[in-house]
């Protein structure tokens, strides 16, 4: 084998190479355009929040902080951006779908985790997979197709509305919910499981008295991520939801969100009404950033006690 | 109970010494590991080190080619030189230390690759680019790792379709192909079928004579079976830091070692 | 004997909840299937949308769909991957990486709606790009960004240590190491991340509404605005016109997606295989 001897390095006594100047400054600059491109994520956020502010500030001049958060009205005909009764409505449909989504998702993650044989499981996790990567128009469009005459049916109206958005973004976020809680489940020792059907305990009493408690931050974790998803929903809500800025009159009454207004009004917008929307845009960052803060938070607890 | 540090090694090194360690104390963040460490390690022998497990034998191997500088917070004090050179002195490469200084693992891990490029795998990264030149170096690592007869016929094949056995001995041929000075093995034979030992145990012996060979082992017969010299470590107790507490030519250690506790250890009173 | 009759009212609750997300998924499938199939022709696929009714085909909006999407992935693969890199093997624990793994989860959380304002603030209002693909694509890989970091980080993980120590051991230096073993080892599931990151693309509409525009046009230069497949979708389905186009749509969509998830479950079972 010939000696390699590469440009710029030189030998000390008993043969040890120095390090050359070329090899160090290479893997130093790779070091840095590594670091570069990870800071890029952190810039993406700080470009976004930046961004959506420079554009969305100026709420608190016209109409003003006050007219703005604590608004009752949103009309842009008369010129008022309360965001009151947006607000109203995505807490509604998140209510609503975490009402229905939640334990749907939970139930599906302890019978993968727990009860389904590896047959079941190989169909059944595809599966919410899948549901996963249906795209939020398919949703809306099978809502706004099949589901809406059904709520029509059961409500009167037209079928838009609370129920409808909910029932929708229920399946929605099952996929998220679900594939969290499952995880938390698997990362229970299995150790535990065995000390408890060795007591004689059946499987229910199991997976409630052992599991579920064990699991509990994860779970809990799941669903806030879950709520997420629901409140940042837009195309689909938008589909089914009727979009009239209203405070809740029934199940079946069209109302708007925070998310589907900004579609709604966006095509329009100038001015005031467009600085409002990006309005909007900020206090939905802000939602998300929270809820991820306190997923971390709670994730930090939970190592803690471990 | 004080221990006297171990300088003793004046009738047991056979030629030169290949790596001399001075006061060696080793650092894992807060945790002390190592302490007063020093040894020399005779050139074309087969050094061994024995001790109960965490008793720092694989720690001060990983000393020897840096390898503990690929985990941040370890910190090295005193000396080791190679062929009379500061292995840790300013501007050492400790890449191309890691190329003189070979290692082999206790899990053999081929790449995700084939046989051939297992093998090839060093000289490329050092520069090797003709074809034929690379088959030459490919055959005789492979032939000086025992292994060619096996693999010949099927160089193209996954380095992971092969037993345990033949995975370690291509891991020993690939290093081997680097052509390093030392190989440091650290519990080569403990995740291997004892068929697979026999042969890795006799690709010691034959291999000495060109290379100097340390072998970090919890097994004593094996020490005893290939090793020239052998030093003993121990942690004494939980907390401090581990010891050299006796090094010797390998049959004076197993049979009048001079330290009580080299002696409790050999006879199975404790580890 | 009441303990017996609960665990098993509880148990056949459970096996409803797992029946019923697969027949959900399955529900959508079937009916966007059945009532889509009839309209998938080779004149719905390559021709224009044409009349006050949209007949005609979907041709522009499959091509602006692809463009963007490719162009996104385009975009966003070196550096998410090499933001893996650097996480999974360079980063020391510390304030640094916490920010970055913070940002990056709350990016995966940022609401798609809020990326398409932003889009619009950045690329159409402030950079001048007007409503083009390359807005839209460049707004997708703020979204597909963290999809795909965390993808290769995981993959990266998964390597073994000890196939590193290898490659140290023979002098190997870092980025050596990094790319010839570490890389090749984990580019199965990282091709899966990649692939699952464009599904989402394919699937997103409120991204690329306020980006991307909603004109139908075919696009060529990455400066040229389109509609894509969601929003030509989303568009049938509110104004109520040609609703058999919009179930032809919504039937492309759901194969484009099924057959990215398909291809991605399939490359990660081949990559188990291969493995064990």
């Amino acid at each position: 084998m010939t000696e390699p001897e590469q440009a710029g390095s030189e030998r000390v006594n008993g043969g040890l190479k120095m390090m050359s100047r070329a090899t160090y400054v290479r893997e130093a600059l790779l070091k840095n355009l590594f670091l570069l491109c990870a800071i890029v994520a952190v810039a993406a956020v700080a470009l976004i929040f930046v961004f959506t502010i420079a554009r969305g500030w100026e709420v608190v001049k016209d109409p003003g902080l006050a007219a703005f958060l604590g608004g009752a009205e949103w009309s842009s005909t008369l010129g008022r951006f309360g965001i009151l009764p947006l607000v109203a409505g995505t807490l509604a449909i998140t209510l609503g779908s975490l009402v229905l989504g939640a334990p749907l998702a939970i139930g599906t993650a302890i019978f993968l985790s727990e009860i389904a044989s590896p047959r079941m499981r190989s169909i059944v996790r595809p599966a919410v997979e899948m549901l996963a990567g249906v795209p939020s128009v398919v949703y809306g469009f099978f809502g706004l197709v099949i589901l809406r005459p059904i709520v029509a049916e059961i409500t009167g109206g037209m079928g838009f509305g609370t129920l409808t958005a909910s029932v929708i973004l229920a399946v929605m976020i099952v996929p998220t919910i679900a594939t969290l809680t499952e995880d938390a489940l698997g990362s229970v020792p299995s150790g535990i499981r065995e000390a408890s059907y060795a007591m004689g305990a059946t499987t229910w009493q199991t997976i409630y008295k052992v599991l579920l408690p064990a699991a509990k931050i994860g779970i809990i974790d799941a669903t806030i991520l879950g709520m997420g998803r629901a409140i940042g929903e837009t195309m689909a809500v938008v589909m089914v939801a009727g979009n009239a800025p209203q405070f809740f009159k029934g199940l079946g009454a069209p109302i708007a969100t925070l998310t589907s207004q900004i579609v709604i009004d966006m095509s329009y917008a100038t001015g005031t009404h467009k600085t409002a929307l990006f309005g909007l845009a900020i206090i939905l960052f802000l939602i998300s950033m929270g809820l991820v803060a306190l997923v971390r938070a709670l994730s930090r607890l939970n190592e803690k006690k471990a | 109970m004080t221990t006297t540090p171990v300088t003793a090694q004046t009738d047991s090194t056979e030629g030169v010494a290949k790596f001399s360690v001075r006061g060696l104390d080793f650092y894992y963040g807060d945790f002390h590991a190592l302490t007063g460490i020093t040894i020399d390690v005779a050139e074309n022998a087969v050094t061994a080190f024995i001790g109960p497990s965490g008793c720092g034998k694989s720690t001060f191997l990983r000393c020897l080619n840096r390898m503990n500088d690929l985990i941040p917070g370890t910190r090295i004090e005193g000396r080791i030189t190679l062929d009379g050179a500061d292995i840790y002195g300013p501007g050492v490469d400790p890449v191309d230390l890691r190329r003189r200084v070979g290692m082999i693992f206790q899990q053999p891990n081929p790449f995700p690759m084939s046989i051939y490029d297992n093998v090839a795998f060093g000289p490329r990264l050092h520069g090797v680019k003709k074809k034929e030149e690379l088959d030459g170096i490919v055959e005789q690592a492979l032939v000086r790792a025992n292994l060619w007869k096996e693999v010949k016929d099927i160089m193209g094949r996954g380095g992971l379709t092969l037993s345990g056995g033949q995975q370690q001995r291509l891991c020993i041929a690939r290093v081997l192909a680097v052509q390093p000075d030392v190989l440091l093995m650290d519990e080569p034979c403990s995740a291997i079928d004892p068929t697979s030992v026999q042969k890795v145990e006799d690709l010691m012996a034959e291999l000495k004579s060109s290379v100097t060979i340390i072998i970090v082992t919890h097994n004593m017969q094996q020490a005893a079976r290939v090793s020239d010299e052998t030093a003993f470590f121990l942690q004494e107790r939980q907390g401090e830091p581990a010891e050299l507490i006796e090094f010797a030519r390998t049959a004076e250690i197993f049979t009048s070692p001079h330290d009580r506790r080299t002696e409790d250890y050999i006879t199975g009173r404790f580890g | 004997m009441g303990k017996r009759w609960t665990n098993r009212i509880a148990l056949g609750v459970l096996w409803l909840c797992g029946l019923t997300t697969v027949v959900v998924l399955g529900a959508v499938i079937v009916y966007v299937f059945v009532r889509g199939i009839g309209q998938i022709t080779p004149e719905f696929i390559f021709t224009a949308p044409h009349g006050v009714n949209a007949e005609g085909g979907i041709g522009p909006t499959i091509v602006a769909t692809i463009y963007v999407t490719g162009l996104a992935m385009l975009i966003v693969t070196p550096i998410a991957v090499l933001a893996a890199v650097y996480l999974a093997e360079y980063a020391v624990q510390g304030r640094l990486v916490n920010i970055i793994r913070f940002a990056a989860d709350t990016l995966a959380s940022v609401p798609s709606i809020v990326m398409g304002l932003f889009g619009f603030a950045l690329f159409y209002e402030a950079m001048g790009l007007g409503f083009s693909v390359l807005s839209g694509a460049l707004a997708l890989s703020f979204l597909m960004l963290p999809i795909v970091m965390r993808a290769t980080e995981e993959a990266i993980r998964a390597v073994p240590r000890f196939i590193r120590w290898g490659s140290y051991g023979l002098g190997a230096s870092k980025w050596q190491t990094v790319s010839k073993i570490v890389l090749p080892s984990a580019m199965p599931r990282i091709l899966t991340g990649l692939i699952l990151a464009m599904g989402r693309a394919v699937g997103e509409t409120a991204v690329v509404i306020f980006t991307m525009g909603q004109a139908i046009y075919t696009p060529i230069s990455p400066l040229d605005p389109g509609r894509s497949m969601t929003v030509h979708l989303y568009t049938l389905a509110m104004e109520g016109i040609n609703m058999d186009a919009a179930y032809g749509t919504a039937l492309l969509l759901m194969v484009m997606i099924l057959l990215f998830n398909v291809s991605a479950r399939w490359l990660a079972a081949r990559n188990r295989r291969l493995k064990g």
